[in-house]
C-alpha cells in the first residue's frame, strides 16, 4: 500500500530514528538570510533550529546528514498560490468573503510535493481574483501525508482576497443565460464601490452586534441580529484580526483602494502582483503595505502591458517590503530561479534576491518569528541544494519541515520504482471489468 | 406463445394479490433475530403486522398460517437507507453530483447569496414523492428488501428522508417514520448563481444553520411576548431545515471524510456521512466524528468507455480496491454503518455488491446487522424496526439458505405482517420482453 503519500510518511520516519533525538545537517554553506553566510553546521532539536555555527558538537543520538559542498537555505515561501485547494473562485457574487480555502482544503493535492521538492515549504493559498472582495485563505506549510490540520500553519493570522481591475469587472458573459445573470460591476469604479458599499454595511452590522451587547449587558431582552458569514471577516478587517492580500495591476486602483483603506481605517497588508507598483512605490511605502509581485512576467492582457522586471527591484529601493510570488504551480517549484532576477534587473545583492522568497513573504504573512531565515529558535524548515540556490543548475536535494524530512531526491527516485510496481499489479487485477450496473441516482 | 402471456399475467396478478393471513409462522428455520444472535432452529410468528415471537422455542398458535421453514433462512427485513425506490424515475432524474463539476444553468432565478436559498427544497420530505405502484417497489421487495428511506434528491438541500415499508396502497400506509434528515449535497450550479463553488456550497450550508438557529431562537422569544417586537419573517427552507436534527453529508474518499467529519462537526448535529468507500484510509476521522456512515454499494471501476491508453492514478486504483473494504474497515474501528444503492438502479444487483463487502472481510452478521438493525438505529427507528423483537413492526426476508450466495432464492418478504413472493423469473422475462 505505498502512495507517494505514504512514501512521505516513511520519509518522516527514516529523517528521525530516535523520537525526540536531535538531527545535524554538517559541512553545508549556510545561507541564513537574516545573518549572513556561513560554512558549518545546524543542530535541529524538537523541529527547531538549536544551534546554527561553524564547528558543533553532534549530541549522542542525533541523526547526521552530511552536506559537503552543499548549500542550505531557509524554507522558501510562496505568498501566493492557489495549490491544495478544490476550488479557488466563488465567482458567482462580487463579495464573497463567507467563503473559505480552509474548508476545501486537499492534502493529497499532489502540487504540495512538487512544490516541497521545489524547496517551497510554507504557502500563502489564496482564493481567486474573480471578484472585488474574495474568499478566505489559508496558510499552510507542505507538511505532504498530513491531514488539513497538519498543515495549516498553526496560528498564522487569518487573510482575505480581494480583487481589483479587469477580473472583477468582468460581469459574467454568456449570452445564453440571459441578462438577469450579469453580474455588478462593469467598471473599475463600480469594483469601488463595492468594497466601499460592503465595508459600510460591515460597520453597520458591527454597531448591531454592539448595541444588541449592550441591551443585554443591561439585562433587557433582545432578538441577536442574524450572524453573517460574509461580514464578520469585514468586521475582522476593521476590527485588525485579518491580513487583506489585494490582486491588482495598475497604479490608479493601487491608488483607489490605499485611500479607501485609509478612510476607513484599516491596512492593506499586500498587494498582490502590482505590476505598476513601482510608479507608485512611495505611496505603497507610506502606507506601509507589501507588495508581491512576478519577476518577469507581463503583457498577458492589456492592464499587465506597463509591467517591467524592474518592479521589484524599484519597490524595494524606496522601502517597499517585497517578495516574489508564483500564482502558478509549476512556477513555485522554482522560485530560486524567480529570486535570482532580480539581481539581473536591478542590481540586488544576493541576499537581498533570497529575502524576497524567504524572509520577505514571511513578514508579509507576520509569520516571520517562525520562518523564513536560519535562526536560532526558528522552524527547522530548511532546503538543502546540491549547488548555489541562485544557480540555473541547482537541483532540490532535502527538505526538511520543522525538522522532519519531508522530500529526499534519492528517496523518491527510489520510491518510483516501488509506485510503478504497485500500479502495475493493481492495474493487472483490476483488468477485467465486472458488469457495469444499471445507473439510476438513489 | 399467447398462454405463456396469460399465464405470466396470471402469476402477477397472483404475486399483487398476497396473501393477507392475520398471523403467520416460519417453522424451523435458521434465524437471524438482528440483535446478533443466529438462531440455528427456530420460530418466527407475526400478528397483524407486528413480531410476536421468535425463537428456538416460539409457541406456534394454532390459528398461524405455516410457512415451512426447513432450510430457509428468516432476515429481519432488509433495508436501502438512502433510495429513491417508489419516486417515478422522472421525478428523481437529477445531474450527478462532483465535487468539481459543473451543473446545468440554474433553473430559478439567479441567486446573490445564501439568503436567496438557492438550491434548497429543505422542506420537502420523500414520501411526498412516493408513489405506491412503482415497479421499483416490487423489484425491490423481490431483491430481499422490506424498507427503504427515500429521500429527494435535487439541489443542495434536497429535504427529508422517509422510512417507508415496501408495500402498501397508499405512501401514507407505507411509512414508518419521516422527517428522518436532511439530504445535502455540495454540488453546484456554475459561474453564474450562489454558490459557484465547493466552498461556496459549504460557506451556504453553514450559514443556512446558522440562519435556522437564530430563527429559531427568535421564534421562541416572539413567542414569549410578542408585544414590543417585530415579528419574525417566515422562512420555509429554514422550517425544513429544522423539522431534523439529522443531517446527511456527502463522503467518499478520504479527503472527503475528512473534511466533512470536521464540517460537520461544526454543525452541532446527528451527522450521517454517506458515501465512505475510502473509509479506511480516513477511519481515525470517522472514528474520532463518532458519526455513523451509509457505504455506498456502488463501488467505483473502471468505466467500460475508459480509453484503454490513459493510465490510472494510483490513488484512482487504490480507491477501487478499498471501496468494497470500507464496510470491514469500519466495523473493525466500531462505527456504526448501514448500506445504501448508491446508483445502483436494479435492486437485484445489489446482493452481488454486499457479496464483494464480505469477500472484503466483513462478516456475514455484521453484513445482516448493517442491513437491519443498525439502518434502523442510525435513524432513530430502532424501536419499531430493525429486528426481530417482539412487537416491532413484522418486516422479514425469507431465502432458501444464504442471502449473500448468488444461487440462493428469496422465497418471500413479509413487509408489516403481509407476505410477498416474488414474481416468477418466467413472469419477469415477459415483463422485460414488453
Amino acid at each position: 500500500m505505498k502512495t507517494l503519500w505514504q512514501v512521505g510518511g516513511v520519509l518522516a520516519l527514516a529523517a528521525c530514528a530516535l523520537p525526540g533525538a536531535d538531527l545535524v545537517i554538517q559541512n553545508a554553506k549556510i545561507l541564513t538570510v537574516t545573518k549572513g553566510r556561513l560554512e558549518g553546521s545546524i543542530r535541529i532539536s524538537n523541529g527547531k533550529i538549536a544551534e546554527v555555527g561553524e564547528k558543533l558538537m553532534i549530541p549522542g543520538g542525533a541523526t547526521v546528514v552530511d552536506a559537503a559542498g552543499k548549500y542550505v537555505i531557509p524554507g522558501i515561501i510562496d505568498c501566493h498560490s492557489h495549490i491544495a485547494a478544490d476550488s479557488i473562485n466563488e465567482g458567482s457574487v462580487s463579495v464573497s468573503s463567507m467563503v473559505g480555502i480552509e474548508d476545501v482544503l486537499n492534502p493529497e493535492d499532489i502540487d504540495i510535493y512538487r512544490a516541497l521538492a521545489g524547496g517551497v515549504t510554507t504557502v500563502n493559498v489564496l482564493h481567486g481574483s474573480a471578484n472585488a472582495i474574495g474568499g478566505k485563505c489559508s496558510v499552510i506549510k507542505t507538511r505532504w501525508g498530513k491531514d488539513v490540520k497538519g498543515l495549516l500553519f498553526e496560528g498564522a493570522k487569518p487573510g482575505i482576497k480581494f480583487a481589483l481591475g479587469e477580473n472583477p469587472k468582468r460581469r459574467g458573459s454568456t449570452p445564453s443565460f440571459g441578462a438577469t445573470t450579469l453580474r455588478y460591476p462593469a467598471t473599475r469604479m463600480g469594483v469601488e464601490d463595492v468594497i466601499r458599499q460592503a465595508f459600510t454595511d460591515a460597520r453597520r452590522y458591527q454597531a448591531d452586534w454592539k448595541a444588541f451587547e449592550a441591551r443585554t449587558a443591561k439585562g433587557e431582552t433582545a432578538i441577536p441580529p442574524r450572524r453573517d458569514l460574509k461580514l464578520d471577516p469585514l468586521v475582522e478587517i476593521l476590527e485588525d484580526k485579518r491580513f487583506i492580500h489585494a490582486h491588482c495591476y495598475r497604479a490608479d486602483e493601487i491608488l483607489m483602494l490605499l485611500r479607501l483603506a485609509d478612510e476607513f481605517g484599516f491596512k492593506i497588508r499586500t498587494l498582490q502582483h502590482v505590476l505598476e507598483g513601482y510608479k507608485v512605490a512611495n505611496e505603497i511605502a507610506k502606507h506601509g503595505a507589501g507588495a508581491s509581485t512576478f519577476s518577469d512576467w507581463w503583457s498577458y492582457k492589456v492592464e499587465a502591458f506597463d509591467a517591467i522586471p524592474y518592479n521589484a527591484a524599484l519597490m524595494h529601493k524606496r522601502g517597499v517590503l517585497v517578495s516574489l510570488n508564483s500564482d502558478s504551480a509549476e512556477l513555485m517549484r522554482h522560485l530560486n530561479l524567480e529570486a535570482a532576477k532580480v539581481m539581473k534587473y536591478g542590481g540586488l545583492t544576493e541576499e537581498e534576491a533570497l529575502a524576497m522568497v524567504t524572509i520577505n513573504p514571511a513578514k508579509q504573512l507576520a509569520i516571520d518569528s517562525r520562518v523564513g531565515s536560519i535562526e536560532v529558535g526558528k522552524d527547522a524548515d530548511l532546503v538543502i541544494y546540491d549547488q548555489h540556490p541562485l544557480s540555473n543548475y541547482s537541483k532540490v536535494e532535502k527538505v526538511f519541515v520543522d525538522g522532519v524530512m519531508y522530500f529526499s531526491r534519492e528517496e523518491d527516485e527510489k520510491a518510483r520504482m516501488k509506485l510503478e510496481l504497485r500500479k502495475k499489479a493493481l492495474e493487472e487485477k483490476q483488468k477485467k471489468p465486472a458488469a457495469a450496473p444499471g445507473r439510476r441516482p438513489a | 406463445m399467447w398462454r405463456t402471456k396469460v399465464l405470466a399475467i396470471l402469476l402477477t396478478a397472483g404475486a399483487l394479490w398476497a396473501e393477507v393471513p392475520k398471523v403467520l409462522a416460519v417453522r424451523g428455520a435458521k434465524i437471524y433475530t438482528g440483535t446478533g444472535a443466529v438462531i440455528e432452529r427456530g420460530n418466527v410468528v407475526v400478528r397483524d403486522g407486528l413480531v410476536e415471537a421468535a425463537g428456538a422455542n416460539a409457541a406456534i398458535p394454532p390459528d398461524a398460517w405455516i410457512i415451512e421453514g426447513v432450510g430457509l433462512t428468516v432476515y429481519p427485513g432488509f433495508t436501502n437507507t438512502m433510495s429513491t425506490w417508489g419516486v417515478p424515475r422522472s421525478t428523481s432524474a437529477q445531474e450527478p453530483a462532483t465535487p468539481r463539476g459543473r451543473g446545468a444553468a440554474p433553473a430559478g432565478p439567479v441567486a446573490r447569496g445564501p439568503e436567496d436559498r438557492p438550491a434548497n427544497t429543505a422542506w420537502i420530505t420523500g414520501v411526498e414523492l412516493v408513489q405506491s405502484g412503482d415497479a421499483s417497489i416490487a423489484q425491490a421487495r423481490d431483491a430481499g428488501f422490506t424498507s427503504a428511506v427515500v429521500f429527494p434528491t435535487s439541489g443542495i438541500f434536497a429535504g427529508h428522508g422517509s422510512w417507508i415499508n415496501l408495500a402498501g396502497d397508499k405512501p401514507g400506509q407505507m411509512l414508518v417514520a419521516s422527517p428522518l434528515g436532511q439530504s445535502l449535497s455540495v454540488r453546484t450550479s456554475g459561474f453564474t448563481s450562489f454558490p459557484g463553488s465547493l466552498m461556496g456550497a459549504f460557506a451556504y450550508i453553514r450559514q443556512v444553520y446558522l440562519d435556522a438557529d437564530h430563527y429559531q431562537a427568535a421564534k421562541e422569544l416572539y413567542a414569549k411576548s410578542p408585544r414590543g417586537m417585530k415579528r419574525v419573517e417566515y422562512d420555509r427552507a429554514l422550517e425544513g431545515v429544522l423539522a431534523s436534527s439529522r443531517v446527511m453529508l456527502p463522503a467518499a474518499s478520504r479527503v472527503e471524510l475528512e473534511r466533512m467529519a470536521r464540517f460537520g462537526a461544526e454543525l452541532k448535529r446527528n451527522v450521517v456521512l454517506y458515501g465512505g468507500h475510502d473509509a479506511a484510509r480516513a477511519i481515525e476521522a470517522i472514528k474520532a466524528s463518532g458519526f455513523s456512515v451509509l457505504v455506498s454499494l456502488q463501488f467505483p471501476e473502471k468505466p467500460k468507455e475508459a480509453n484503454p491508453d490513459v493510465r490510472d492514478s494510483v490513488r484512482t486504483l487504490e480507491l477501487r480496491e478499498a471501496a468494497p473494504a470500507a464496510a470491514a474497515a469500519l466495523q473493525k474501528a466500531g462505527v456504526k454503518f448501514a448500506f445504501y444503492s448508491g446508483g445502483i438502479e436494479k435492486p437485484s444487483e445489489l446482493r452481488a455488491a454486499l457479496k464483494k463487502a464480505i469477500d472484503a472481510g466483513l462478516s456475514r452478521e455484521d453484513a445482516v446487522r448493517a442491513l437491519t438493525l443498525s439502518a434502523a438505529e442510525i435513524y432513530g427507528v430502532a424501536d419499531r424496526v430493525g429486528s426481530l423483537e417482539p412487537g416491532k413492526i413484522a418486516n422479514l426476508t425469507v431465502v432458501d439458505g444464504d442471502w449473500f450466495q448468488e444461487r440462493s432464492k428469496v422465497k418471500a418478504v413479509i413487509v408489516d405482517g403481509v407476505k410477498y413472493e416474488p414474481a416468477p423469473v418466467e413472469a419477469k422475462k415477459e415483463e422485460a420482453a414488453k
